[in-house]
């Protein structure tokens, strides 16, 4: 447990860092190094899949982030904050934890899940579907209609971009 | 003829760079479709291996600039396999009919384990998946990163 505590601190750190450093460039490969320590997370966990897709989508979103800001000059950002901005953010910052330290310990032990379902998805996965990776077994066989919404979701996602972007039937502007 | 002209493209980055992506990229490329054909043995499957083909064609886009790559694979070319993916993903759902109900595992011989051919459906999904987000996510790069929008970055 407590490699995931020192990771998720990284995470944290990680993220403020994003969040606080004044150069977009740095801002930038903060977030991808918050990406690369969830993806050593998911690996300690013992979820290769998920690391590998987690490590790749990263390395792409990097990618898109760091075009986007090397090539275009995107205006730095600078707000002086008020006194009474940090004291409401502060404010709800105390509350949601409280809320969240008295709701969150209702939450079933780690790794001690109420649903039972997945106990049969070990036990009958291999037999039922003859795939030897289970989680393949189960988000293209026993749960394929969610992957389905996902696939429709990136479809989607994908004409957008490519509506929104288009060259062709774009007014001209004078 | 081929190597003369990636050699002497002016756009891309430099000499350096472009030399290690000729060694690398087809490397890549071949893990991806190693990545999406083993998703039902060993960790990986659909979604992470498209993803990786998708990085390999935007690492060429990068090294050797836009005219390059989307000379290998083009906007259209692009459209067409996420199109092919999403329809392929589908017949397989519906052809699950032929039994009783969507997406069932609709081959009664299911092959022994960890051989490349078992499973039924699940790889033959992977497949699909890969043509969909591959093809998908090299568009949205290709939309984001490259072509010019507006009238005002055009000039």
């Amino acid at each position: 447990m407590l490699e995931l505590y020192i990771l998720s601190l990284l995470m944290i750190i990680g993220a403020i860092i994003a969040v606080e450093i004044k150069d977009l460039l740095s801002s930038v490969i903060a977030v991808g190094a918050v990406g690369l320590v969830l993806s050593v997370t998911f690996l300690i966990l013992k979820a290769p899949d998920l690391a590998i897709t987690q490590l790749v989508v990263e390395l792409l979103c990097l990618i898109i982030l760091i075009q986007a800001t090397i090539k275009r000059g995107i205006p730095r950002v600078i707000s002086r904050q008020s006194f009474l901005t940090i004291f409401v953010t502060l404010t709800f910052i105390g509350l949601f934890l409280a809320f969240a330290y008295s709701s969150l310990r209702d939450l079933p032990q780690f790794g001690h899940p109420i649903m039972r379902v997945a106990n049969h998805y070990l036990e009958e996965g291999l037999n039922k579907t003859g795939a030897t990776n289970l989680v393949a077994s189960v988000i293209l066989d026993f749960r394929a209609y969610d992957t389905l919404g996902e696939a429709t979701v990136l479809f989607t996602a994908v004409i957008g971009v490519l509506a929104v972007l288009r060259k062709i039937g774009r007014k001209k502007t004078p | 003829m081929r190597q003369k002209n990636l050699r002497n493209q002016r756009s891309g980055m430099t000499l350096i760079v472009k030399t290690i992506t000729r060694l690398t990229i087809g490397l890549i490329l071949l893990f991806g479709i190693y990545i999406v054909l083993h998703g039902h043995i060993t960790p990986g499957g659909g979604f992470a291996g498209g993803v990786i083909i998708a990085l390999s064609f935007i690492h060429l886009m990068l090294a050797f600039g836009k005219d390059l790559a989307l000379k290998k694979l083009s906007e259209v070319q692009a459209s067409f396999f996420e199109s092919l993916g999403a329809i392929m993903f589908l017949t397989i759902a519906i052809l699950g009919f032929v039994g009783g109900y969507f997406f069932l595992n609709f081959f009664s011989d299911k092959g022994e384990p960890f051989r490349l051919f078992s499973a039924g459906i699940i790889p033959l999904c992977n497949v699909a998946i890969c043509f969909k987000v591959g093809a998908g996510l090299f568009a949205i790069f290709a939309a984001l990163v490259f072509l010019k929008i507006g009238s005002g970055e055009e000039k």
